[in-house]
């Protein structure tokens, strides 16, 4: 049981340089690396399309595209931010951490973690291929029912709705692929002596997000190929004519997207109240009930789904549990907010780009719940549905919530996966600028959602222009400090001052204990935990 | 801080398997497209040919990839990499596998409940002179679309007959309630080490697997040619053939990796204490078992 290798891994000694390097590799870290790097990249692509939608929206009319481009952009954007952008970033934080913080060798299934991965540049090929092929005439460009795949308008559309439906199943194999390693490396590879009760509370996010993405992404794969069916082969699951209904592809799709929302974000506040631990140097508040909080969230998310349609038609019995089961939820996160905050309560804090980024989020994240909470209500939602309210408000939970928590998260971890420090001067106007821009993009949303502003119109009522015209500049401000963003990050892989193993005063953790940054190969003996 | 080591997790070479796999996913995808893309629009009509092609390279690619795949892996068992703790990563790794595969299941199941209780009397209750739908039928098991319906004229098929439970599906389901007992006892072959049990056990299995498609096929075919029930046969039809059709589907699998195990354990590759192979295709056969009872309960049956 205990004898101690050394010379081991000698067959790892020969890995590849170069592309062969990353085509081959079945290391966590450069996994990891290649999930943040791909996460990055689509999060500016989906970004610039956005900024043609704020373009157009700048002022009444329509000024640079037709309505169906607009469209098209809008729900490619919406894909790529979820699924390209947002659970990859996540994805290749597990990755390279849980490893390093259970004490782990590697991820359980290391070639299945590569394949994980490769399956999303073809998935980001497929979204955006549409775009390419209408220059060449061929077809009529990319999905264009937002990302929600809505029959009717779906079962109508052009080659994108294919395209679409197939970078869905790619996608989605992807995730169960990467959540069937994380349950396993969980489960199986964590360090003698680290019981659940002690992993750190990132393993512990991503753990119950692992189990939410099995349970229901194929649920989504089974309604995308309904769809297809419904488009290609003469089915009638979502046409009424043969007694189908497509008010059950809305009950298929969020069935998954509910829960979706809660895959995004229980990453994320895994991790942030490490992040609070050690820039308040105290110990987290509440570990345990912040892990059944955690549980209680995920499994709730899965039962409030048809929140989502209210104003579709349901019985009024149904609405009200859907209502009810939705603002249960407020309780456990209520729960989660107060330990944050508890945490950071007396601390002796200090406030460095992550910290900022963390104490930013929570009062930003606060805003989407909150609103999230009036949503919920079935005569309130009435007025707002589908109106820019809603907009603003996923807004809030999805960019404050999930990407500027991952920014937390990036400025976090960067010197202990660099070996460098960041620019801290850098980094928070960074964040100073995101912050600030992203409230002026959003705040003259929820307004103009309590106006009357529909979502996904192309143009709209000179009563609504100063507003939209605010969010618009505000936007292109959001969008292009992200550049800063970029520079941040090359610039700190490419040098700056040395990090320490420890990297933050307060650090306390297994990934801390090893050199920044870390070797190829780390814990290969693995260490015991008291 | 002091370190232990239970012993060395095994991290397989780097390998181009998986990123090759993906490229040949991508182009059977894009194929695909290509190939139905008429549906939509005549003028794409020209895709079709090229859209075959990269369906028939993509799938080329996908098979001799997991070919190879799956061989590293058993050369890996075979040179003694897995040891226990490598085992116990597959085992956890299977099961969660398949509860996925169960909730991929459960979409169906549950469109098939939604469209039973909840859609197709809904349709029906609505007066004929406010719905567009006039000649909808509303009986389950649905004949499909019938009469004008958005301009468009359906004409539901004279003999049409919903698939009874007697007949081929029982017949299916005492085909694969045994082949779980086979399969059972190819495995009590192996725990006593008794290659011959094993040997005939699995091969019984792989006969009563070949034999249950053997007989869908027919009654696929009895379907289309002489009950009028196809894919387009409303919500009856559309839920029976995906349903039937993605059970089959994984059957099918279910039968290679099936005849794969059993050719390795004619080689002498599975020792009582070690075969993971052998116990991970077995738990996915009886998963696709307890899918049948689902589907011959509720599909067939009631």
């Amino acid at each position: 049981m205990s004898t101690v290798t050394v010379a081991h891994h000698e067959e790892h000694h020969d890995h590849p340089t170069g592309i062969m390097r990353w085509l081959t590799t079945t290391n966590h870290k450069d996994i990891g690396t290649m999930y943040l790097t791909f996460s990055l990249i689509m999060f500016l692509v989906g970004g610039s399309m956005i900024l043609g939608i704020r373009a157009e929206l700048f002022k009444p009319g329509l000024q640079l595209m037709n309505p169906d481009f607009f469209n098209q952009l809008i729900g490619i954007h919406a894909l790529i931010m979820i699924f390209a952008a947002l659970m990859p970033a996540a994805t290749g934080f597990a990755n390279w951490m849980i490893p390093l913080q259970i004490g782990a060798p590697d991820m359980a299934l290391p070639r299945l973690n590569n394949w994980g991965f490769w399956l999303l540049p073809p998935a980001a090929i497929l979204l955006t291929l549409p775009f390419t092929l209408a220059l060449f005439g061929i077809g009529d460009g990319a999905l264009a029912t937002g990302w929600t795949f809505y029959p009717p308008l779906s079962l109508q559309g052009g080659i994108g709705v294919d395209f679409a439906i197939f970078s869905v199943h790619l996608l989605g194999i992807s995730s169960v692929m990467g959540s069937i390693n994380i349950i396993v490396t969980l489960f199986n590879m964590r360090a003698p002596g680290m019981t659940l009760m002690k992993m750190p509370m990132f393993a512990w996010g991503w753990l119950i997000t692992a189990f939410l993405l099995v349970a229901t992404i194929p649920v989504l794969a089974g309604a995308v190929t309904m769809l297809l069916t419904d488009r290609h082969f003469g089915t009638h699951f979502f046409d009424a004519a043969g007694g189908g209904d497509p008010i059950l592809f809305q009950h298929l799709f969020w069935f998954f997207g509910h829960p979706e929302v809660y895959i995004l974000l229980l990453p994320v506040w895994g991790f942030i109240p490490q992040i609070l631990q050690t820039f308040s140097r105290k110990p987290m508040y509440g570990y345990k009930a912040q892990v059944y909080s955690l549980w209680a969230i995920g499994a709730l998310s899965v039962v409030v789904w048809a929140h989502h349609f209210f104003t579709a038609g349901m019985p009024v019995p149904a609405l009200l549990y859907f209502m009810y089961s939705t603002m249960a939820i407020s309780l456990p996160l209520a729960v989660l907010f107060f330990c944050w905050i508890k945490t950071m309560w007396r601390g002796s804090m200090s406030f460095e780009t992550p910290m900022l980024f963390a104490v930013g989020w929570i009062i930003l994240f606060g805003i989407g719940g909150l609103t999230g909470l009036v949503l919920a209500d079935v005569a309130a939602d009435a007025q707002y549905h589908n109106s820019y309210f809603v907009v603003a408000h996923f807004h809030y939970t999805l960019f404050a919530g999930g990407i500027m928590g991952i920014m937390a998260g990036v400025y976090y971890w960067l010197p202990k996966m660099t070996g460098h420090m960041y620019s801290e001067k850098l980094g928070k106007l960074h964040f100073w600028l995101t912050a600030i821009s992203f409230n002026l993009t959003f705040i003259p949303q929820f307004f103009l959602g309590l106006a009357g502003m529909p979502r996904r119109i192309p143009d709209y009522a000179l009563q609504f222009a100063e507003f939209n015209m605010i969010s618009s500049i505000a936007a292109f401000v959001l969008g292009l400090s992200q550049l800063l963003f970029v520079y941040n990050i090359v610039s700190c892989i490419k040098g700056g001052k040395k990090a320490t193993d420890k990297v933050w005063e307060g650090a306390e953790g297994l990934e801390w204990t090893l050199s920044s940054p870390p070797p190829y190969h780390s814990f290969t003996d693995q260490p015991v935990v008291k | 801080m002091a370190t232990h080591s239970k012993n060395h997790y095994f991290v397989p070479h780097g390998s181009l398997y998986p990123s090759v796999l993906s490229a040949g996913i991508l182009l059977l995808a894009t194929g695909f497209i290509f190939s139905v893309a008429m549906d939509r629009s005549k003028d794409l009509a020209y895709l079709q040919t090229p859209g075959k092609w990269m369906m028939y390279f993509g799938t080329a690619v996908i098979l001799w990839m997991v070919f190879k795949w799956m061989g590293a892996v058993i050369s890996e068992s075979l040179s003694g990499k897995y040891k226990n703790w490598e085992d116990k990563s597959f085992r956890f790794g299977m099961i969660v596998f398949i509860c996925s595969e169960v909730a991929f299941f459960a979409a169906f199941f549950g469109a098939l409940f939604y469209m039973r209780v909840l859609s197709v009397p809904e349709l029906a209750s609505y007066a004929p002179d406010i719905t567009p739908y006039k000649d909808f039928l509303g009986t389950w098991p649905s004949t499909g679309p019938g009469g004008n319906v958005l301009g468009a004229e359906y004409v539901p098929p004279a003999n049409f007959k919903p698939m009874h439970w007697m007949g081929l599906p029982l017949v299916n389901t005492i085909i694969l309630l045994t082949s779980g007992a086979t399969i059972t006892w190819a495995h009590w072959g192996l725990i006593k080490n008794n290659r011959k049990q094993l040997v005939v056990g699995m091969a019984l299995t792989v006969a009563l697997g070949i034999a249950f498609l053997a007989c869908q096929a027919l009654e696929y075919h009895e379907a289309y040619t002489e009950m009028g029930l196809t894919l387009g046969s409303g919500a009856y039809g559309a839920t029976f053939f995906m349903l039937t059709g993605f059970h089959g589907f994984h059957v099918t699998l279910g039968t290679i990796m099936l005849i794969v195990i059993l050719l390795r354990c004619m080689k002498g590759h599975f020792t009582p204490e070690h075969h993971f192979g052998f116990e991970g295709v077995a738990w996915y056969w009886h998963f696709v078992d307890v899918v049948w009872l689902g589907l011959f309960i509720f599909v067939y049956w009631l």
